[in-house]
């Protein structure tokens, strides 16, 4: 790949003058003449029949137009779920309940007012009576047996994985020590600060649909939305306007989405819907969720020998777009970063009555990386070694690349060598451990965490996911030489439209000012397959590179024909196409596209216009890696965990716009950090979302995150022509474990090995004094 | 029952009737178009619906309209536009202070109202007067360094007319 001086710089966001100026307009901001509100009344309860709907008062309600029921949707096909599990069992799930919920927050009942006070003035009036049911809420209970969530299947067990890699048995029964221990990864909700909402806008003269949402995936919400409501594809028109934020929670098709359409074409009326803050904790997805239990065999050098995991995953209620799929991520990348070549992994997916999980930034692999993270520092513990040695012991070695993993993945290329003794550098790794060793002394609680990450993107193979996983882009140029790009991505926050426009800059020699790059709408781009699990440079970028080199070829054509030249005597440079050895001959790709609109002196075999759609299937995932370093202290009397210094090395292969990657870097390494110690979503023992609310679930702000010291090694990889990674979720990978690290290690000092997240005051206090007492005390400060 | 009221709207002087219960926000979203104020949450914790209320900063999902009444409102849209961006607008398109630009418009004005009353913050000071603002896509590192690099250009001027000897305005 040609690096410009383009490649690798430092442009600023062409995206933001609108936002940085609120002249951008997301769902909420979409105004159509004559738009009708919907409001939907929710299960207050986990799990219970509905034995009586009256929607009667809330239809006499003022200004209401309708108020809609299961019975009204009959026709409607179900929320939709792609993974193809063998042995997966799929629950009916219609967008209004039917009979029964299994989640409190589960839709029920939609009201469609003139106004969004009146529709929800008359949610209130409508009267649904329940015949509770047991709440299924304890993993370890849900797998054991009834009560159901789902009583047609007699279990909660959605599916189980089993993979075997090596021989685990052996490795176990030969190991010169042992260690295990039973994980927790707590429920969180994504939170992206634009709660979801759409406009749908049913038009009854030309039969079509327009329907405007907050996703990540406008294409395959068309589709899906042409099922579910039996539109012909070619009459729906599916528009990701500005999306302020998803993390995963909007690559998804919601009730809401197929009941405000349902509703625009029974009232040919638009419908919109947005969500509060409070209905999205109980209603969009939550991510991560598992118990995991942990089992390593090492040698007494802490050579590992072998794995043994078993997960539980908190599917909940039902199944959404990729609900199933995401534990079976946890499950391929429970090795991590380290050679081990004796793996069992057990994976049982579980029916819970609560709000279902899905992707959240990371999507199984912060799971996976937490697991065998955090086992590793229990085997260092166990034997008396410096974490950092096991890890230095255990990594894959750069000559092992392609690496074949024990559960039957292709590890691209890797340094994980590289990059984990430059974040020990960087970090100060050894003056580090003198300085714990120093505050110990006198009484301090520091702790050095350390997380050595490679997690699986750049999704990905078609082969391999539930869904396409190709990519595609077109250039068109323009008569007046600009360039339009359309994608398959649907950035909404990942900066696309600057980094591929500087790769179209980089590769057609234009100012970077005449490049528009269009997405998020299905009536404008080729089908896409939307952003999502770090796949939008690697997978829909590689699509554009290859439009970029048909563009090429056919201007050098046209050229080569205008100027009464041969092809092979002609090259690209410095924008122009030239006669080798006579850069006086020459034209531009804006007079060759030019040219080509005006169909005069084409070559006879080259038709008119310079325009060029390609596609891209990835032949696998791409594998970024990198080593993260967290230094904490922890206060004594309040368990207050301060972040002292937070050192991340992150490769990602080549790197188009450094600002726009350290950028996603840095907001990564925000999620994950905030798993260890802020987030979690909690259900009660009766399936009562508890927390709810911002007021409640601790998204952090500005004054409890630190600063990030970030460097990076630069592996290319071979699995597409650019040699780039993914670096949307590798933060949060990344980011978890090496906090939580962190503060166990700096709670050595009570005998601690192991504490639950998030590492909250209250918790680290109760754990500290748990094993506290005047012994340990004087031990900690002895 | 409509109330009426009168209040001035970047610069501009707007008298109507509004109904009691309406919210600040939903009267400069749905009543007057200004779309640049978002909501993002129903508790007054998220701070993207951030307007300055007479200068100071407010969470307009914490106001009715009519508390408004004959005051002066500035949204994103009155602190700059395209053309005329503002300091602290340039320095978060600077130092890439925003990702998906959900949070942006309401951090610019919370930013805006902590350099008037605090010309050379701290880091601490900055991620203090942040705090009733979250931001889930950038882990607030750049959004910090934009208000630092806002906080130097706003202050140049000065210490370019005081090292020229002009005077100060």
């Amino acid at each position: 790949m040609a690096f410009t001086s383009m490649m690798g710089a430092r442009v600023t966001r062409r995206e933001d003058p609108r936002l940085i100026t609120g002249r951008s307009t997301y769902v909420d901001d979409v105004k159509l003449v004559g738009t009708t509100y919907a409001a939907f009344v929710r299960s207050p309860f986990a799990h219970a029949k509905i034995t009586r709907i009256d929607v009667s008062a809330a239809k006499a309600s003022p200004g209401v137009l309708a108020a809609f029921t299961a019975d009204d949707m009959r026709n409607v096909g179900d929320v939709p779920t792609a993974p193809q599990i063998e042995g997966l069992k799929v629950p009916k799930h219609p967008p209004l309940a039917r009979g029964r919920v299994a989640y409190a927050g589960e839709p029920v009942v939609a009201v469609i007012a003139e106004t969004p006070a009146a529709a929800r003035d008359a949610a209130d009036l409508v009267e649904v009576e329940y015949e509770e049911l047991p709440a299924v809420v304890d993993l370890e209970r849900a797998v054991a047996g009834a009560p159901y969530v789902h009583d047609e299947f007699g279990t909660n067990i959605a599916f189980t994985m089993e993979i075997n890699g090596g021989d685990t048995e052996s490795a176990f029964k030969n190991a010169a020590v042992t260690v295990s221990e039973r994980l927790l990864n707590q429920r969180l909700a994504p939170v992206s600060i634009e709660p979801r909402g759409m406009v749908a806008h049913w038009e009854p003269g030309p039969q079509h649909l327009t329907l405007w949402s907050s996703t990540q995936i406008p294409h395959l919400l068309r589709t899906q939305m042409a099922v579910a409501l039996g539109i012909p594809e070619h009459r729906v028109r599916s528009i990701a306007p500005e999306v302020g934020g998803g993390f995963g929670s909007k690559l998804d098709v919601y009730a809401e989405e197929i009941v405000a359409a349902f509703a625009s074409r029974a009232l040919d009326r638009p419908v919109k819907y947005v969500e509060t803050r409070s209905e999205s904790f109980m209603a969009t997805v939550h991510g991560r969720d598992q118990i995991d239990l942990v089992e390593i065999a090492a040698d007494r050098d802490g050579r590992i020998s072998g794995l043994k995991v078993k997960i539980l995953a908190n599917l909940g209620a039902y199944h959404q777009l990729l609900t199933p799929a995401i534990p079976t991520l946890t499950a391929l990348m429970v090795p991590g970063a380290y050679d081990i070549k004796n793996v069992a992994v057990t994976l049982h997916g579980l029916f819970t009555t609560e709000v279902p999980t899905d992707a959240y930034r990371g999507a199984g692999r912060p799971e996976a990386t937490y697991l065998i993270e955090r086992a590793i520092d229990l085997l260092a513990a166990k034997l008396g070694m410096d974490p950092a040695e096991v890890r230095r012991r255990n990594l894959i070695k750069k000559e092992q690349f392609p690496y074949a993993s024990a559960v039957g993945l292709t590890y691209d290329t890797g340094d994980y060598h590289a990059a984990f003794e430059k974040a020990l550098q960087l970090a100060g790794y050894d003056a580090l451990r003198k300085e714990q060793e120093h505050g110990r002394s006198e009484g301090r609680l520091l702790g050095i965490g350390l997380s050595s990450y490679v997690e699986v993107c750049g999704m990905g193979p078609s082969s391999a996911l539930p869904a396409p996983g190709w990519g595609s882009a077109t250039v068109r140029m323009e008569p007046t030489g600009r360039v339009t790009v359309m994608t398959g991505a649907s950035p909404h926050g990942q900066g696309e439209e600057t980094t591929f426009a500087q790769m179209v800059s980089d590769r057609l020699g234009v100012p970077i000012d005449d490049v528009v790059v269009l997405h998020g709408d299905s009536a404008i781009v080729q089908y896409g397959i939307g952003t999502f699990g770090s796949r939008s440079t690697a997978v829909d970028g590689a699509a554009l590179y290859r439009a970029l080199d048909t563009v090429r070829e056919k201007a050098m054509k046209i050229a080569a024909h205008q100027m009464e030249a041969n092809v092979g005597d002609l090259e690209f440079k410095n924008g122009k196409i030239a006669v080798k050895g006579n850069p006086e001959k020459a034209m531009s790709i804006g007079e060759v596209a030019f040219a080509a609109f005006r169909g005069l002196n084409l070559p006879p075999d080259v038709e008119p216009g310079l325009e060029a759609t390609r596609r891209f299937e990835p032949p696998n995932f791409v594998y970024p890696f990198g080593t993260h370093v967290c230094v904490v202290e922890i206060e004594r009397a309040t368990g207050a965990v301060k972040v002292l210094k937070y050192v991340a090395v992150d490769d990602c292969g080549n790197i188009i716009n450094p600002m726009i990657v350290e950028g996603q870097i840095h907001g990564g390494i925000a999620q994950g950090l905030s798993q260890a110690l802020y987030e979690e979503i909690v259900y009660d023992e009766n399936g009562q979302l508890t927390n709810g609310s911002l007021l409640q679930y601790a998204v952090p702000h500005a004054g409890q995150l630190p600063m990030y010291e970030l460097d990076r090694t630069v592996t290319p990889t071979d699995v597409n022509p650019m040699g780039i990674k993914g670096v949307g979720e590798a933060g949060t990978i990344g980011a978890t474990p090496a906090v939580v690290n962190a503060v166990v290690d700096a709670l050595a000092p009570f005998g601690i090995v192991n504490m639950d997240m998030p590492c909250k005051p209250e918790r680290v206090w109760r754990v500290m004094s748990g094993h506290d007492g005047e012994t340990n005390e004087k031990a900690a400060k002895s | 029952m409509k109330r009426s009221i009168s209040v001035t709207v970047n610069g501009a002087k707007w008298t109507g009737d509004v109904e009691p219960r309406t919210l600040l926000v939903y009267f400069l979203r749905d009543t007057l178009g200004l779309t640049g104020t978002h909501v993002g949450c129903d508790t007054s914790s998220c701070g993207a619906c951030t307007v300055l209320l007479d200068g100071q900063s407010v969470k307009s999902c914490t106001l009715l309209a009519v508390q408004a009444d004959g005051e002066s409102v500035t949204t994103i849209e009155g602190i700059g536009d395209a053309e005329h961006l503002h300091p602290v607008q340039t320095a978060f398109w600077e130092e890439h202070g925003l990702q998906c630009g959900y949070c942006t418009p309401g951090m610019i004005v919370s930013a805006c109202d902590l350099l008037q009353r605090n010309p050379d913050p701290s880091e601490a000071e900055i991620r203090e007067a942040l705090s009733g603002n979250l931001c889930r896509c950038t882990g607030y590192q750049n959004i910090v360094k934009a208000v630092q690099h806002a906080a130097a250009a706003m202050r140049a001027p000065k210490m370019e007319r005081e090292r020229v000897g002009a005077p100060a305005d």
